[in-house]
């Protein structure tokens, strides 16, 4: 014991230091997102000085111009289709992977852990394997520039991660609870419904969350599908690509905004966050 | 190599007084799998397959009537273009150069974070940000506000300390992408590394402490055995999504200067050159790339899978 009573004073010292360091390293990983908010809210002219000015009077004109008030295109049709897109897809996702993750969990079928690996092999699947083909399929059937389509694809690309994830989630809901349900004579929707779903809830919000991410997020199916009518808020990001400096507080507000609702939802399922990057492999 | 797991079979049911017969139940216990499982085999399957078909022909869009059965030719053009093999070679060093780069910082951090500090749920949170950053509002964040020659961070903060001002992405193209992506990645192999750590007996590593042996110890013969499958595990999964990676090579240099990885050159020739049959290779190359990563993926993960379920 006093052995390491003599040790504690050091240690502490030292556990110091390295928390010091981890603030020092959090937020040097968060220095260009921070740079880049306060950016948004600099005019044009003070946003491209060199060296950086730190304290230029704030303003919210570079968002103004985001939203159209200089005449450039609205974000609004953009935003809206990669909501429609996510939301619609994620909903899907839900609707296909519930049932899927039952019958893999709660009453297994056979050879359920090969069915599992199928799922997740699809993901190892890079979507340039499949992209001509569906294009091509697209054009074809005048399908191009529809939000639609890319809401079938989006769920496709998030179907396996749900299915593992919900899998995992649903595993833990004690079967005894189920058994009790069946006895009383519910009936299989009715004790998914009644009784799996709220105790898996939060499972299947993070769920819900991660997917919502991975569709937002997605460019080379909206860039290479979409045009006009369908852009997505990534494509509409694309727009900036070649801006020589002249739009840097724009840019800066296009991105944040359009960042917005991921950084929200991954905050939000922070914690579930591992599990389903990971493929539910992790906990 | 699956089927081999000795499945937990939840619970043989409760239901037995008033059963449909064999075939029927079957066909009731998988009925919830079969819509997910026949849209996947319809959406991802059926188009690797065309794929697959198309690569084999010679086959320029803009020239339709000219297209002709050509064997392995495309596959030979991929391999012996200099530029597609370049693309190649780029799709390697960029994924291994950033998997490795953002595994040892995420192992870092993931250590600094394990332990207890005041504020340290912000300092997560913080951490975190930049992979929820959209990525291709990152890419152009790091093209545009950070790399500029003229106007961006890093060459600002430069001048302040009198030193040179180099342009980032013209000079180091591809270790700008490398950076960039690295920076998004980090938080991902922390948030798993982070989360094999805390799955660790701390029994263990009191027992150890008390026997005398140094913090250098306990993480050499320890922590890093313990981290190993999860090690293997964020590098594995973060190949499989940076070898695909588009939006970051898209944006920062639209491939130029020898950045361009195989997504972006097939991407490139059939959306702008409009050559099908040879797109089509390049991406079966892509595929058995990643078949080769995903063996060992899946029997990394399987074998975490395993684990657990006997632990179940």
């Amino acid at each position: 014991m006093s052995a390491t009573a003599i040790r504690v004073r050091p240690r502490r010292n030292r556990g110091a230091g390295l928390g010091l360091a981890a603030w020092l390293l959090g937020i040097l990983f968060f220095l260009p997102i921070a740079w880049m908010a306060l950016t948004s809210f600099h005019s044009e002219e003070d946003a491209a000085t060199n060296p950086p000015s730190f304290a230029a009077a704030l303003t919210l004109d570079g968002y103004r111009e985001f939203f159209g008030a200089g005449g450039g295109a609205s974000p609004w049709p953009a935003l809206i289709n990669s909501t429609v897109a996510s939301v619609v897809s994620t909903l899907c996702v839900l609707l296909l992977a519930f049932p899927a993750a039952y019958a893999l969990s709660i009453r297994p079928v056979k050879k359920w852990t090969d069915v599992l690996f199928f799922f997740l092999s699809t993901k190892m699947l890079p979507v340039v394997a499949g992209l001509l083909p569906i294009y091509l399929f697209a054009k074809n059937t005048d399908m191009l520039d529809n939000i639609w389509l890319l809401v079938i694809l989006y769920t496709s690309m998030n179907l396996p991660i749900a299915v593992w994830m919900m899998q995992s989630f649903l595993a833990e809901v004690p079967v005894a609870v189920i058994e009790a349900a069946q006895i009383d004579g519910a009936k299989l929707p009715t004790v998914l419904a009644r009784v799996v779903a709220p105790i898996a809830l939060p499972g299947i919000a993070a769920t819900a969350l991660i997917c919502f991410i991975f569709s937002w997020n997605e460019l080379l199916f909206a860039r290479v599908l979409t045009g006009v009518v369908a852009e997505t808020a990534p494509v509409f990001l694309t727009g900036f690509i070649t801006s020589q400096g002249l739009f840097l507080a724009k840019v800066c507000a296009a991105s944040l905004v359009i960042s917005l609702p991921v950084l929200a939802a991954g905050f939000a399922a922070q914690d579930k966050l591992v599990q389903g990057l990971s493929l539910g492999a992790v906990k | 190599m699956t089927a081999t797991t000795t499945a937990p079979i939840a619970v043989p049911s409760v239901r037995a007084a008033k059963r449909p017969p064999g075939r029927l139940r079957a066909w009731a216990t998988r009925a919830p799998l079969l819509p997910a499982l026949i849209f996947m085999i319809v959406v991802t399957q059926l188009p690797f397959v065309a794929t697959l078909v198309i690569s084999f022909f010679d086959w320029n869009s803009l020239y339709p009537d000219a297209r002709h059965f050509a064997g392995f030719a495309n596959y030979a053009d991929v391999l012996t273009d200099p530029d597609l093999r370049r693309s190649v070679w780029t799709t390697v060093v960029l994924t291994v150069a950033v998997v490795l780069a953002s595994l040892v910082l995420g192992l870092v951090l993931a250590l600094l974070l394990n332990r207890t500090f005041r504020g340290r749920g912000i300092v997560r949170t913080l951490l975190i940000a930049p992979f929820l950053v959209v990525p291709v509002a990152a890419a152009l964040l790091w093209k545009h506000v950070l790399y500029n020659p003229e106007y961006g961070l890093l060459n600002g903060l430069l001048q302040y300390v009198g030193g040179p001002q180099p342009d980032w992405i013209s000079n180091t193209p591809l270790l700008a992408v490398e950076a960039s992506l690295v920076w998004q990645w980090t938080p991902f192999m922390m948030l798993i590394l982070l989360a094999g750590l805390q799955s660790r007996d701390p029994q263990q590593i009191e027992a150890a402490r008390v026997d005398g042996a140094s913090d250098w110890q306990i993480f050499r013969h320890l922590t890093l055995p313990h981290l190993r499958r999860y090690l293997e595990l964020g590098a594995l999964l973060g190949s499989i999504y940076i070898v695909q990676n588009f939006d970051a090579v898209f944006t920062l240099t639209s491939g130029g200067l020898g950045t361009a990885n195989l997504p972006y050159t097939v991407y490139q020739s059939f959306y702008q050159a409009h050559e099908n049959g040879l797109a089509s290779a390049a991406g079966v190359l892509v595929v058995i790339g990643s078949i080769i990563i995903a063996t060992f993926a899946l029997r990394v993960v399987s074998s975490l899978f395993r684990e657990e379920v006997s632990r179940a």
